[in-house]
């Protein structure tokens, strides 16, 4: 495709817009074939490649066809997502050998597949477009607004819905203070985890002395069960590539860092192909938009290091060294990158600025709650019929995230808890259902928001085992610098382990809760601060359950090894003879055709028959 | 040969334009031309940077991605994230363990695989999830995770 010339000014970027959009054929008829990482993986390349071929083969002249890729849908559960323009018909589990038949019927028919549309469960209503589904028309999409709509990989689609404008707008109309007092009055905190006020930090990164100063933004999306950040990256990447530059531009930087994780090679290829076109263009490198405003970005790709989503652990990690904190008397903003200002937002931060800035302020804040405003990306994940990525204004209560979006509990289960913050964030329990989620009432509930990982966990989890799993994640992931960590952590674990092994002692508890504490007032990093808030928060809302592991020796949950026995249900056994033959203790007995048993003397609570069973005659008791 | 490796370095270096902060980026280069981090090369890398050794080896110890050892034909990376634990990953994990005679980070005895448990792939909605070889499989079982990885040794036999 010949690319046009840079965009010198404001007034190019306007008519280049006006161009792609009247080059736009109103007749055309679309297919977006959703290519995040949820789709790639369930076949959605066959599913575009079909597609462009029957493209290729299309030959009638009244009207053409486009077929093209765009981000992440957020309605991951459903994958392979495809949508057809015009009505954005929204096509839900699509095969390969689903294509003919959408090509035939809708693409060229202008009709309707029906079987491949969403239907509710519980209504049996079919829904058309994604507004009609309730996974969306709950939800109020500002950052993943154009996630499912644009092709991440051509700069021309950004442009054309409007991308790049704020920052026309910034440079051309916005001095840098101005700018800095329309994030702080917009309200918008941090959305890695922390919740610190954007734009005061901004402010402090402007006033902070010496040169150069740096803007970095921290892809390293570490919390286990959280993939915003990586939808982002992937599907919307040139937002984040103008939030930056607005920013670099408030604080007088011109070097950026846009630190990636490792296991993100999606996201890495897009941003690298993002941040080339805009270089072509000028809207990245010397003057940019003829405003006398030089900027440019990197990309670094982290190493597969958890700490290093910590902002001093991260720099030290840019600077080409092991990823250890160091302790913040001086706040990075001040000294950071090679000992300079350094301005770190995470990703989802940096995405909120663009519409920030077009939109203005008020019409930010006045989205939300009191004091945290806007919208917040939740990956809603677990146990929950929808899984997928949701964006709802802060303050939406967690039931309605998890039942009206969520879709509620599959498989008829009871909800238990729902973890938020990653591994320094904790578990809420039912009787919180309808708190609003926003910033400080996750902090009240003793978890946190944290990047946004929502984790929905059913009766069959036990929270001592949730516990357990997140220190021991936190366990490998300490960098060892500090000792309350590196031994707090490991201390902590080893009673854990013990008790979902029915080894636990009186007292065990309070050693737990003592330990918890000692790490959040003596540990060097947010890591180790925190380490500690899965167990206290399980302690606080779940003590009954830690108790009958200690006490009683059992797991109320049935999921610890030992802490429950495997049984046969006479009524449902057939004594097809599956569970005696793959015991590997030879434990089970019984005549074909009838009934078997367990020999418990015998059994090492292994699980294998309960997995074998075809008809669930093997229960947990 | 010595000869091609050398210039291999070197030419990573020059990529960075001998930048000693961009040592990570250097080093994943190399991996990512040599399969892991060869000794003969982190020492040519460390004299030509004017970098201790020492430090080279505390940063491919520090960070997860780095090895030491060459690979086997196929990598696993068992998705650990939340989602994954809650759906059974850790006993899909300790399965193919026992079943391929794996340890974590650790290569098979027959070379076939190398078994990478990582953190969080970000693919939740696919829980368990496994990435072999850069390829995504989802909705795995313990016993449909053992059939794909028995079914890609069979296919390496056959090669």
């Amino acid at each position: 495709m010949p690319r046009t010339t840079r965009i010198e000014t404001a007034v190019d970027l306007q008519q280049y817009r006006r161009q792609l959009l009247a080059e736009q054929d109103p007749a055309t008829r679309r297919v977006r074939v959703c290519l995040g990482t949820g789709c790639t993986a369930k076949g959605a390349p066959n599913v575009l490649e079909r597609f462009h071929q029957a493209a290729k083969e299309f030959d009638q002249e009244s009207f053409a066809v486009e077929t093209k890729c765009t981000g992440c849908h957020g309605f991951c559960e459903r994958g392979p997502i495809v949508v057809v323009d015009p009505g954005n018909i929204f096509y839900q589990n699509v095969k390969e050998e689903d294509v003919p038949e959408i090509w035939r019927e809708s693409v060229v028919g202008g009709r309707v597949v029906e079987r491949l549309l969403y239907k509710d469960e519980q209504t049996g209503k079919i829904a058309k477009t994604p507004e009609e589904i309730p996974f969306y028309n709950a939800q109020r999409r500002i950052v993943l607004a154009l996630g499912g709509v644009i092709d991440p990989t051509r700069i021309e689609e950004y442009l054309a819905a409007g991308g790049y404008a704020a920052l026309a707008k910034a440079l051309g109309s916005m001095d840098p203070d101005e700018v800095i007092e329309e994030v702080t009055n917009s309200g918008l905190r941090g959305r890695g985890g922390g919740g610190f006020p954007t734009g005061r930090k901004w402010r402090s990164a402007r006033d902070a002395p010496g040169e150069p100063k740096y803007v970095i933004a921290n892809g390293d999306e570490g919390d286990p069960g959280a993939f915003m950040d990586r939808s982002l990256m992937e599907g919307v990447p040139h937002a984040v590539i103008e939030g930056m530059i607005i920013g670099a531009y408030a604080v007088g930087s011109s070097h950026g860092y846009i630190y990636v994780r490792n296991e993100y090679p999606l996201a890495v290829e897009h941003l690298t192909t993002a941040i080339e076109q805009a270089r072509e263009m000028g809207l990245l490198g010397q003057n940019i938009l003829g405003s006398g405003f030089s900027f440019d970005v990197r990309i670094n790709r982290g190493g597969g290091a958890f700490v290093c989503g910590e902002s001093t652990a991260l720099m030290a990690s840019l600077e080409g060294r092991v990823g250890e904190p160091r302790a913040k008397y001086i706040h990075t903003v001040e000294s950071g990158l090679h000992g300079k200002p350094s301005l770190l937002n995470n990703v989802e931060t940096w995405a909120n600025v663009p519409p920030i800035i077009l939109g203005g302020a008020d019409w930010f804040a006045s989205l939300g709650t009191e004091k945290s405003k806007g919208t917040k990306v939740f990956s809603l994940v677990g146990k929950v019929k929808n899984t997928g990525l949701v964006e709802v204004p802060m303050g939406m209560t967690l039931r309605q995230i998890i039942y009206d979006i969520g879709g509620g509990i599959p498989n008829g289960k009871a909800f238990k808890a729902v973890q938020t913050g990653g591994p320094s964030g904790g578990c809420i329990p039912a009787k919180y259902l309808d708190e609003p989620v926003d910033f400080d009432r996750l902090t009240q509930l003793g978890s946190m928001m944290g990047s946004g990982g929502m984790i929905v966990m059913d009766e069959d989890t036990c929270m001592v085992n949730v516990a357990k799993y997140f220190l021991g994640f936190l366990k490998e992931e300490s960098c060892g610098k500090c000792t309350p960590c590196r031994e707090g952590v490991a201390q902590m674990l080893h009673i854990l382990d013990n008790i979902t092994k029915g080894e636990g002692r009186e007292g065990d508890v309070e050693r737990l809760e003592q330990l918890g504490e000692l790490l959040e007032d003596t540990a060097l990093c947010a890591l180790g601060k925190t380490a500690a808030y899965p167990v206290l928060s399980t302690v606080r809302h779940f003590r009954e359950e830690y108790e009958a592991h200690i006490h009683e020796r059992r797991c109320p949950a049935k999921e610890c090894p030992g802490l429950f026995r495997y049984e046969i249900d006479v009524e449902s056994c057939t004594g097809c003879g599956l569970c005696a033959k793959k015991c590997p203790v030879e434990a089970i007995t019984g005549e074909r055709k009838k009934p078997h048993t367990i020999d418990l003397e015998k059994c090492t609570n292994c699980g294998t028959c309960f997995d074998v069973c075809p008809f669930s005659a093997v229960v947990k008791v | 040969m010595p000869e091609t490796k050398e210039n291999t370095v070197a030419q990573i270096i020059r990529r960075y334009a001998g930048d000693p902060d961009m040592l990570i980026p250097m080093m994943q280069d190399l991996q990512a031309e040599c399969d892991y981090l060869p000794k003969a090369e982190l020492k040519e890398l460390s004299g030509r940077l004017c970098v201790p050794l020492a430090r080279i080896y505390s940063v491919a110890t520090f960070y997860a991605s780095f090895r030491l050892m060459p690979k086997g034909d196929h990598t696993i990376q068992l998705c650990m994230g939340t989602v994954c634990f809650l759906k059974g990953a850790g006993k899909i994990a300790q399965v193919i363990q026992r079943e391929f005679e794996l340890v974590p980070g650790g290569t098979s005895p027959d070379g076939k695989f190398t078994f990478s448990p990582v953190n969080c792939v970000g693919a939740c909605a696919l829980a368990p999830v496994m990435v072999l070889d850069g390829e995504y499989h989802g909705g795995l079982a313990v016993d449909s995770a053992v059939e794909l990885l028995h079914k890609i040794a069979e296919e390496t036999d056959k090669v």
